[in-house]
């Protein structure tokens, strides 16, 4: 088992706490009714976000989906801000004009949230070609779900990724569902990796809820690609533990899914290894004691924000409208 | 000055803003020097020049040259992707209108798009239903993006020059049967402003308010009716969208007739838009209805006859014309 050195362990479970908690957060204010938005569940995905999120420079660009809260608190963008866009606030990262399913926030790498299924990886193609043409050095991760594997962009964007050898990384988080349909009802190979080698591509299957196993996979598709070595499809095999977005149905998770999915839960199981790291539980306790403090105040902050002024619905259409 | 065809004046455009800006890179299939410079040849001799990382040769993949041009564009380069041709779109579309149109907006403004996407289509040269259509109003519907057509090698190398330039998305039109136009070459640097129309002529009886390959029948329609007495103004909007209503809008004011031309199909194309605001803002200028023309509600034939006839007729404009100014 490859070791992970410990101050980087304790940056992953950081990271991975925060996104956590965020989650937790969202979905308190969503059931308490204080705010009400689209918002898709990340509970259960935590650590592949916070250890893609960790293996990157801040520099890095990152492309993710309307499920991309992990992503996003991950890389770092301030909770302000993030939660002012999320509650459509002025203060929020795009005024509020973007909201859930579009955070951006350049200074942080966040180039696109997209809420369309399978349409971050091209982007994030383009992304990565700027830096091949410019020689900054810079590497891009484009996030997507298994459902975006079935769609045509993805197969287009692939393709032109490796023969150009891009420095992109390809991030499937396998949660076994597309949108509401199981894995198994979409897709009859085992492995969205197997794709990868119809492209003449390195892809890897990796279990997401193992930090000793998603890190080094993420780290070394990092490298790769910032060696010009071309761009990795790596799988981060995780479940969604929730439905698809907050407040649906999802009864029609069989039970036999649901109780493999919280054998395993990443959280515990980073928990434990961070105990194993000889890390106490005292120091744990105090990370997401803080991380709450953090979050309490931004949601607070946020929800006494101003809301975005009517004018805006005319600005930034172009850049004379700006 | 030298005659240039328009295929030498886009050439020219896109040459000089890539040697002035090392941002400026073009991307779309058969585009670089191994397939020959594309299948028009408007980017013939660049890879000698700039290598093939800035004239990039793409597989057959709108969808990832669009978003590759999106990327790029994010992360402050100026790609110039090429469409082969315009019924393509409907491959990417999802590119266009929800990231490229939209991501300025929906981020507050923190990332613009400035991007050019070249695409070329035409009725008249017997290339059939998927490769003909004019389909300038999908774009023209959308906030966020430019509609640009030029009708001669002038405003081409111009209005190429200006599509670069410019901070956000631009769908730039040529017409297949343009391309081998010749006029005097405008010289280096020429840029012709996003959204403002050419008064290609001047006339007091009527506004003819077109653009692209149709300017040309235009302009011929006019010098026809000059000889019958009729005046009439021919407006070319080069920005097709956001056009230049100003000049539109003056124009009819001044002669109290309008009428909409385009090869695009007539219902819900750009006319039908045009035609309601002038409605709207120059009622009491007007002296009767404004009038549309476009092409026939159907896919463009193949037969050379029926696509001759489905094609807006230059006879049919003459008749719409004298309709309108009372002269049938």
């Amino acid at each position: 088992m490859a070791q992970i050195d410990r101050d980087k362990l304790l940056d992953i479970y950081t990271r991975t706490m925060k996104v956590n908690r965020t989650d937790e957060k969202f979905r308190e204010l969503l059931m308490g009714g204080k705010v009400a938005v689209m918002y898709y569940c990340v509970r259960g995905q935590e650590l592949v976000s916070a250890a893609a999120m960790a293996a990157l420079e801040k520099e890095d660009y990152v492309v993710c989906t309307y499920r991309g809260q992990g992503e996003q608190t991950a890389k770092g963008i301030p909770m302000e801000k993030w939660w002012g866009e999320c509650l459509g606030k002025a203060t929020g990262t795009c005024k509020g004009k973007g909201g859930t399913m579009h955070i951006t926030d350049p200074e942080t790498g966040i180039m696109v949230t997209t809420g369309v299924v399978g349409s971050g990886l091209p982007i994030a193609n383009g992304l990565a070609m700027a830096s091949q043409n410019n020689g900054d050095g810079r590497v891009t991760l484009v996030s997507f779900g298994d459902g975006a594997a079935n769609i045509g962009g993805f197969h287009e964007a692939m393709n032109m990724a490796q023969l150009y050898k891009l420095p992109v990384i390809f991030l499937c988080q396998n949660n076994r569902y597309g949108e509401h349909t199981a894995y198994a009802d979409h897709t009859d190979s085992p492995n969205i990796a197997t794709r990868a080698a119809g492209y003449g591509m390195k892809g890897v299957t990796v279990d997401g809820n193992d930090v000793h196993q998603i890190y080094p996979a993420m780290q070394e598709a990092v490298a790769r690609a910032r060696a010009g070595e071309g761009p990795t499809l790596v799988e981060a095999m995780c479940y969604r533990m929730m439905g698809h977005f907050f407040g649906s149905d999802f009864s029609y998770m069989p039970p036999e899914h649901i109780a493999e999915m919280k054998a395993e839960d990443p959280l515990p199981k980073l928990r434990q290894v961070m105990l194993d790291y000889q890390f106490t539980e005292e120091e744990l306790d105090a990370i997401v004691a803080d991380i709450d403090a953090q979050i309490n105040a931004a949601v607070e902050h946020a929800l006494a924000a101003p809301l975005p002024d009517t004018d805006e619905i005319y600005k930034d259409v172009l850049e004379e409208t700006a | 000055m030298a005659q240039i065809t328009m295929t030498q004046a886009l050439n020219l455009a896109i040459d000089e803003a890539m040697a002035d800006d090392p941002g400026v890179f073009c991307l779309g299939e058969d585009v670089s020097a191994k397939q020959g410079g594309g299948v028009f040849k408007v980017t013939s001799g660049l890879t000698e020049k700039y290598g093939e990382h800035r004239i990039r040769a793409t597989p057959i993949s709108e969808t990832a040259i669009i978003g590759a041009a999106v990327g790029a564009a994010l992360a402050g380069q100026r790609p110039i992707a090429e469409i082969m041709l315009m019924n393509f779109v409907g491959v990417c579309m999802d590119q266009i209108v929800n990231h490229a149109a939209k991501l300025r907006f929906m981020s507050g403004g923190q990332t613009p798009c400035p991007m050019v996407i070249r695409t070329t289509t035409g009725v008249g040269v017997g290339f059939g239903g998927q490769h003909s259509d004019m389909l300038e109003a999908w774009f023209a519907h959308v906030a966020g993006i430019h509609v640009v057509t030029p009708s001669n090698p002038a405003d081409a190398r111009g209005l190429m020059r200006a599509s670069i330039d410019a901070n956000d998305p631009v769908i730039f039109i040529e017409n297949i049967l343009c391309y081998g136009l010749k006029a005097e070459d405008p010289g280096p640097g020429y840029r012709v402003p996003l959204g403002k129309a050419a008064i290609a002529r001047e006339g007091t009886d009527i506004s003819l308010i077109t653009y692209g390959r149709t300017v040309l029948d235009a302009l011929a329609v006019a010098d026809d009716l000059a000889k019958e007495g009729i005046s009439v103004e021919v407006i070319d909007l080069r920005t097709i969208a956001p056009y230049d209503e100003a000049t539109v809008l003056a124009s009819v004011r001044k002669t109290g007739r309008a009428i909409t031309l385009h090869e695009a199909v007539r219902p819900f194309g750009t006319g039908a838009e045009i035609a309601a605001n002038i409605q709207e803002k120059c009622w009491d200028s007007l002296k009767g209805p404004v009038r549309r023309i476009g092409g026939t509600f159907s896919a463009v034939p193949f037969a050379s006859h029926l696509e001759q006839a489905w094609i807006p007729q230059k006879s049919d404009i003459v008749a719409q014309i004298k309709a309108s100014v009372g002269k049938v």
